[in-house]
């Protein structure tokens, strides 16, 4: 009798996995995951998450990829690990569950960022640790990973991260041309065009200081929501 | 007294959380559509913040740097704990929140009603991990200019976060141009006020 059940059982089991269509690893619902983040639903712009972190370090393009990678790792591996647990967190203390995820890996990227890049870490100083607070990674998880498979999950956050970083690195490519008259550190500006060589050009100090980089993001807001008009608000 | 009057003024202004940091961002765009939730979640900020400053001050101390684990023998005095200070911190902070949230429920549930979701929600407020990461950084010399800078770097918080408040309250009677309603206008309003919060700078007390 038991047996019987048992294999009622097993041959029910095996109906399921044949019948059930297996989705393709890039079906379109899966690209919309990546693509959606850089315009339509941008992390910054459109869902307000994560820009404590973002505006502090975009003085410079350099940090401000290393930054954007580093949120990748983050927020990729982190949906994915609270995605595989996702059934057995109890609802009350999913957060710090899920800050203790986080925090783990943050630990993990500044200790290689200090091993490997230690002047980039030094000039990131308190924000890599605030990774662990930025406002995508939890939002990210309690919207996206506590509710999907592990593959959406890790799409989301690669998503996300690109959404986060394409913001990033617009940002300080702005702001390191017209506030230091350089790239990644080289020099674009030609030396000959500045005042103190008889040129006409000085550097736009004002773009170094912090609320510049407020109003920066307040102009990409404009450029995209005047392209985008279904994004306006009221 | 000299040196805490000075920190504390400026956590306040010059080192201001939001405008020269950009700490708590995502909570303070989101809240400050009215004054009155505005001055709820800023003054749990600053309740929490001065809480878990010294508490974290206590903890890196005589747990977590180098050689502070002296004072249960020496043979320990060569432990290095501070690749774990984030989670730990994070960990007091959680826990703080969560007891702040039940205390208020217990002795003031019409506070607790009127904080709502925002109370869990300081948990993930940026500038509450900066603060405890700053005063890592900047090595306070006592407990109680570990507070002072905490509570500071809270009132500075609040001020901020009502300031928008106010300011979008009135904004919506003007005509902004269509797409930089909303998110927009805050941000760029933001940036001027830090520009003028800049000019705090030279006070040296």
């Amino acid at each position: 009798m038991a047996e019987e059940v048992l294999e009622k059982e097993a041959v029910e089991q095996e109906a399921k996995v044949t019948t059930k269509t297996r989705e393709p690893l890039f079906s379109k619902r899966n690209r919309k995951l990546i693509s959606d983040p850089f315009d339509d639903d941008n992390p910054i712009t459109v869902q307000v998450l994560g820009i404590c972190s973002a505006l502090a370090i975009t003085v410079k393009l350099y940090p401000a990829v290393v930054m954007a990678i580093s949120v990748m790792f983050v927020l990729a591996a982190g949906n994915v690990i609270v995605s595989l647990m996702r059934n057995f967190i109890p609802n009350r203390i999913r957060i710090i569950v899920q800050l203790v995820v986080v925090a783990a890996l943050v630990v993990l990227v500044d200790q290689v960022l200090k091993a490997f890049v230690y002047d980039v870490s030094k000039e990131l100083s308190v924000f890599v640790g605030l990774i662990i607070t930025n406002c995508i990674i939890m939002g990210r998880l309690e919207a996206f990973a506590l509710g999907n498979k592990p593959w959406r999950s890790f799409l989301d956050g690669i998503g996300n991260a690109f959404g986060y970083g394409i913001i990033l690195i617009i940002v300080a490519f702005f702001r390191e041309l017209l506030g230091s008259g350089t790239l990644f550190g080289l020099q674009i500006i030609p030396d000959s065009w500045y005042i103190v060589n008889g040129g006409f050009y000085s550097n736009n100090g004002f773009m170094l200081l912090p609320p510049m980089a407020l109003i920066t993001v307040g102009i990409i807001i404009w450029v995209q929501r005047s392209r985008n008009t279904k994004l306006i608000e009221e | 007294m000299q040196e805490l009057l000075n920190i504390f003024v400026k956590s306040i202004f010059v080192e201001n959380m939001i405008f020269a940091y950009f700490l708590g961002m995502c909570s303070y765009l989101a809240v400050s559509k009215t004054v009155k939730t505005g001055v709820g979640l800023g003054a749990a900020v600053i309740f929490v913040m001065a809480i878990t400053v010294p508490a974290n001050y206590l903890l890196e101390n005589y747990v977590l740097q180098e050689g502070a684990l002296a004072w249960l023998g020496p043979q320990f005095a060569a432990v290095d704990l501070s690749f774990l200070s984030f989670i730990i911190f994070i960990a007091v902070i959680a826990s703080m929140v969560q007891l702040v949230e039940m205390a208020v429920e217990k002795f003031a549930p019409a506070l607790y009603n009127s904080l709502g979701i925002f109370l869990p929600l300081i948990a993930v407020n940026c500038s509450i991990l900066g603060g405890s990461l700053f005063m890592q950084e900047r090595n306070y010399a006592t407990i109680l200019e570990a507070s002072v800078f905490g509570f500071g770097s809270g009132i500075g918080w609040f001020l901020a976060i009502v300031a928008i408040a106010a300011i979008r309250e009135k904004i919506r009677y003007s005509n902004v141009p269509a797409p930089l309603r909303g998110l927009g206008i805050t941000f760029i309003v933001t940036g001027l006020m830090g520009i003028a919060f800049m000019s705090f700078m030279g006070i040296k007390l």
